[in-house]
């Protein structure tokens, strides 16, 4: 267990020059000790080269890893004491389910009436104490998993304990029942988990911490609350959601706030002076207002869609920006064609100036 | 164009892939399949193209019978889910490759438009492998769009994207699918995908047909349990309890205020979507009273298990809610919102959609 510190930046190229010549760019993070994380982005945005960064299997090519404040950047995963999980099941076919679990431990010499405490409590945490002597070799894919999730989580003194899409090949309907399992096992062995995955719900449901990354940029670090109701920058705001973020661009002067023609609002001090900006709303926060209320901007209905529990109304204002509006069915929903006005103003509006929030 | 299955049954050796099944699909419109997999949705894809012949019955093609006619010989687009794309040739000659072989001389700016429409267009010049997997589904389906035929199929064309990618795309395919130009089958195994595309939904399970209609009308009228649980994302919560003279007793004693006279069985299965659960109460709810198993946060919603008095429950939030786990927490529900089935499996019981339109 350990306070492990970045201080890096990554480029598989020499002498980079331009923002795309790395692979990380440069970022300053921590991970506290006991804690769980995820590294949250698209496919190509640097979460799997960051988590090889903290691992030991990518040195960075600037700056340094610090684990408890002594330098680490050299020395390999062994040695950095950190255990892994992959996608897929990586098990011993011809050991029973017991020896899997145990061949961490046996590996690093720990006592067998040690090993035998140590992987009855994983085995019963997974619920798979009724399996213990079963061969590996007739499991299911999502057994075979789980005895991988247990091999990780077994051994108490590892600085970390890191996942890469590790419910990839897990059943759809039993993911929730595994994400229950690590959030319950976090929560008795404080282990620190550091969590790659390029899907929302599973990073959001298991993270304490949630690190959004885009191209090679750690754009965000923040709980689900944070990441929903105040995205730090415009990428997070969009990712975080579905549907993400509406932008809309807005413009700033002494009078105050205007957006599609509309003067919204008077400016708030962190507003003032920064004249183009861009108005974030979430489509939660966006509700049919009367014609001229204060806060909402003209638009016309292209698509009103029933999702079953609420509607989703796609307008677009006289710029040609787009809202959609997520409405509940308990009201009149405008259809295609409509005029309506729609609000964008309240305490959930965020403003952002070159992508970055500002108020 | 109109397609119509008639008697339809697919068998391969002894197993039965498709039970006898009717459809007449909605000319000029969106048909979702939607199933789980093994459902029956490839086969039954497979037998409008012509890739395969039935075991019994026909495809009858406006009036027309088709039945034993090879794909080649049929009008037909179709998008998988695996990005399929000519590797050696261009972007711009993958999508030029129906309308050259249809003779068509103003191809070039054809070719152009559609990139245009689908985001491609700086990507003309590339071979598909230099694109991203996003790219290149983009590209499998500007070549079906080009074929301009009139029946397009799509088996589960977004699965392999990553889910922002999915949204961009679903949005802009059912924008092109409103142009009305073709008739559409797009199969898909996410109930929220089909709501999203809209049209006309046809659920399938275990290889029969179970309902076709509209979109929300086959989601909010589901005719059975089967119906229900294969269009519910998350699950609709099933209960099982005992009809009375004005209530549903459900276990733990609680009771719902629901007429079901019409019940020829006192055994009923009370049906709950997660959206019907709130954590506000309000006049005339049930509260269940419960602890938390685990709050799911999927982005723009929580979707909270709960353990309660009449067993697990799901209830769907909207936004980012956090609870620990075993947290104690009251559900509330309108027994007007619930859904009842009989003995049968059939539907007694739909909440109204309370949906005003003017």
């Amino acid at each position: 267990m350990a306070l492990i510190e970045l201080d890096l930046a990554h480029a598989y190229k020499p002498n980079p020059q331009r923002d795309e010549d790395y692979a990380l760019l440069p970022l300053k993070m921590s991970f506290a000790d006991g804690g769980a994380y995820a590294l949250l982005g698209p496919s190509g945005c640097g979460k799997t080269t960051l988590l090889n960064t903290v691992s030991g299997l990518v040195k960075p090519s600037h700056g340094s890893v610090r684990f408890d404040g002594v330098d680490v950047t050299a020395r390999t995963p062994q040695q950095r004491n950190i255990a892994q999980v992959f996608q897929f099941p990586v098990i011993y076919d011809t050991m029973t389910v017991a020896e899997n679990l145990a061949f961490p431990l046996r590996n690093r010499g720990v006592a067998a009436d040690k090993i035998k405490q140590r992987v009855g409590k994983i085995a019963e945490m997974l619920e798979m104490s009724g399996q213990l002597n079963t061969r590996a070799a007739g499991l299911t894919a999502d057994a075979k998993q789980k005895i991988s999730l247990g091999r990780g989580l077994v051994r108490e003194d590892v600085s970390a304990v890191l996942f890469d899409e590790p419910l990839t090949v897990i059943d759809p309907h039993l993911k929730w029942q595994l994400r229950r399992k690590l959030k319950q096992i976090h929560n008795e062995l404080k282990l620190t988990l550091i969590y790659v995955t390029h899907d929302q719900v599973e990073a959001l449901t298991f993270a304490e911490q949630v690190v959004v990354m885009t191209r090679g940029r750690a754009v965000q670090i923040g709980s689900a609350s944070d990441l929903f109701e105040r995205p730090a920058h415009t990428f997070v705001g969009h990712f975080i959601g579905s549907p993400g973020m509406n932008f809309l661009p807005a413009q700033i002067d002494s009078v105050g706030v205007t957006v599609a023609g509309r003067h919204l609002m008077s400016p708030t001090q962190n507003l003032n002076g920064q004249g183009s900006v861009t108005l974030g709303v979430r489509p939660e926060y966006v509700t049919l207002a009367h014609a001229d209320a204060a806060g909402a901007v003209p638009a016309t209905v292209t698509q009103a869609q029933d999702i079953g529990t609420y509607w989703l109304v796609t307008a677009t204002t006289a710029e040609g920006g787009t809202i959609k509006a997520r409405l509940s069915n308990e009201q009149v929903i405008p259809r295609a064609g409509d005029k309506v006005w729609l609000n964008v103003v309240s305490s959930h509006t965020c403003f952002y100036k070159n992508e970055t929030l500002i108020a | 164009m109109e397609l119509k299955l008639e008697g339809i049954e697919q068998r391969v050796g002894a197993s039965v892939h498709l039970h006898p099944l009717d459809l007449n699909l909605v000319p000029q419109a969106v048909t979702v399949l939607l199933g789980a997999t093994q459902a029956g949705k490839t086969t039954l894809m497979r037998l409008m193209a012509g890739l395969d012949k039935p075991f019994k019955g026909s495809v009858k093609v406006d009036g027309a019978d088709v039945t034993g006619v090879a794909v080649r010989d049929r009008n037909v687009a179709m998008v998988y889910q695996q990005f399929i794309n000519y590797p050696s040739m261009t972007v711009f000659d993958n999508i030029a490759s129906p309308l050259k072989l249809r003779k068509e001389k103003n191809f070039a700016a054809r070719v152009h438009e559609l990139a245009s429409k689908l985001h491609i267009e700086p990507f003309l010049k590339r071979l598909p492998a230099e694109l991203s997997g996003g790219q290149q589904q983009r590209v499998a389906l500007a070549r079906a769009l080009a074929k301009n035929a009139p029946l397009m199929l799509l088996d589960e064309p977004l699965v392999n994207l990553d889910y922002k990618l999915r949204e961009e795309l679903r949005d802009e395919l059912s924008q092109l699918f409103a142009t009305g130009q073709s008739t559409v089958v797009y199969a898909t195994t996410e109930p929220t995908e089909a709501l999203l595309l809209g049209g006309y939904t046809a659920v399938l399970d275990k290889g029969e047909l179970l309902q076709y209609g509209p979109t929300a009308e086959v989601f909010h009228r589901p005719q059975s349990i089967r119906v229900a649980r294969a269009f519910s994302d998350p699950p609709m919560n099933l209960i099982e309890g005992s009809a009375q003279a004005n209530s549903v007793v459900l276990p733990g004693g609680i009771s719902l205020a629901m007429n079901l006279s019409a019940s020829p069985s006192k055994n009923v299965t009370v049906g709950i979507r997660a959206g019907a659960l709130r954590v506000h109460p309000r006049d005339g709810d049930v509260a269940l009273p419960g602890q938390v198993e685990l709050a799911e946060i999927a982005g723009s919603d929580t979707f909270v298990h709960v353990h309660t008095a009449i067993g697990e429950l799901v209830a769907q939030l909207t936004g980012v809610h956090v609870f620990s786990l075993g947290a104690a927490i009251t559900l509330h529900l309108n027994p007007a919102h619930a859904y009842a089935f009989g003995a049968d499996g059939k539907l007694l019981f739909a909440p109204s959609t309370t949906m005003v339109r003017v």
